[in-house]
């Protein structure tokens, strides 16, 4: 695919138009204008023909990248399509594991606040047992109190550890949807090497047709700084315009006065 | 205190919403763009917008932008809270007239220092 010897096929064309042009000059020399007009033609017929191959060659290359791109059929079941169907899967297990993960969260905090709760209160107590300001109907719904809380103590941590495991294994999807995005990283790259292929093939039609483009049309419209767009997070943190920290918002706001 | 939570995902209304409730504030709603969130905030008497920038439909700044707009919402606080973190977007933010802007991933205390900065300077 692609392997365009234009070179090998214009030289030997080079030589042919010499030939009839070097022929066609002789002919002038020596007097004789219908030979040299008739040469003409000659010469007209190499080009021709030299473009309807090259076309002809370009066009079963040109269909033959296409077909490589794995993308004229970008529908169902196109590589494409399963590209949009894996990012889906990536946003879909992502999100369940942060819902996953906060409803453990949400579940595990009334267990652990209910504990720390108790502790405080009954250290109270236990602070005026150690000084002896209890009088003993306090010292036994003290003593009730505690081993209530020990038993509830034993019952509520054994529920957060599992919780915590659960949270833990919350977090296979980092494994799952990074193998995904391997998957689709591979996939853009292996498009782009193709599509930079069929550019290339492109220009090489130019060349042969002729065409010329007004690249000059061609420049970007940026209309910075009057219309401030979203751009979602930024992946290079080091760029000059980017602030790297709420610290760094925070000067930036306080220059302006906030 | 009635707070409005606006953001396009819905983990991300969660977790500001569970930071708020940590912080006291138990009385929220959530919207996921501006489009919803401009009409709750003209018909519901809401004390504080928490937005993020960019979703869907109608952005955080432009919501901002419909609020200061608005006689009847202009004076209401409005922290942002956005992975948007491009100097230039922080100006335009600051200059839409937004109170506060957090950048994420944020923490609890981050937030909670941005909320209360604002409060005093609201009720000073």
């Amino acid at each position: 695919m692609g392997d365009i010897s234009l070179e090998a096929a214009n030289s030997k064309v080079g030589s042919e138009i010499r030939m009839l042009a070097e022929n066609m000059l002789l002919q002038l020399e020596q007097g004789d204008i219908g030979k040299a007009v008739a040469l003409v033609n000659d010469l007209n017929e190499v080009r021709d023909r030299t473009l309807y191959n090259e076309i002809g060659r370009l066009t079963r290359a040109l269909h033959d990248a296409i077909k490589n791109l794995n993308v004229d059929s970008v529908g169902a079941g196109s590589d494409i399509d399963n590209t949009t169907d894996k990012l889906a899967y990536v946003l879909e297990m992502t999100d369940k594991s942060a819902n996953r993960t906060m409803d453990l969260v949400d579940a595990g905090m009334p267990l652990a606040s209910g504990l720390h709760d108790r502790a405080k209160i009954l250290s109270v107590q236990w602070q005026r047992f150690l000084n002896k300001e209890l009088t003993p109907a306090e010292f036994r719904l003290l003593s009730k109190d505690v081993n209530e809380f020990l038993g509830e103590s034993v019952n509520k941590s054994q529920k957060i550890q599992g919780q915590f495991s659960e949270i833990v294994l919350a977090q296979d999807f980092q494994d799952l949807t990074g193998q995904v995005i391997h998957k689709v990283t591979a996939l853009i790259k292996d498009v782009e090497s193709r599509l930079v292929t069929l550019v290339l093939m492109a220009g090489q039609v130019d060349e042969i047709t002729g065409i010329k483009h007004d690249l000059d049309t061609v420049t970007e419209t940026s209309d910075e700084g009057a219309n401030i767009r979203a751009e979602g997070p930024q992946i290079n943190k080091s760029s000059d315009d980017v602030v790297n920290s709420q610290d760094d918002v925070d000067d930036l706001l306080s220059s302006l006065g906030f | 205190m009635k707070i409005l939570i606006v953001d396009d995902f819905s983990t991300m209304r969660r977790i500001v919403k569970n930071l708020l409730r940590d912080l006291g504030f138990t009385n929220t709603q959530e919207a996921d763009d501006g489009t919803t969130a401009l009409p709750m905030l003209q018909n519901g008497d809401f004390d504080f917008l928490v937005t993020d920038w960019n979703m869907p439909g109608m952005t955080g700044l432009d919501l901002l932008k419909h609020v200061r707009a608005d006689d009847r919402l202009k004076s209401l606080p409005v922290l942002m809270v956005t992975a948007e973190a491009k100097r230039d977007q922080i100006v335009a933010a600051a200059q839409a007239g937004v109170n506060g802007y957090v950048v994420k991933p944020f923490t609890a205390a981050v937030l909670k220092e941005k909320i209360d900065k604002i409060f005093e300077r609201v009720e000073g």
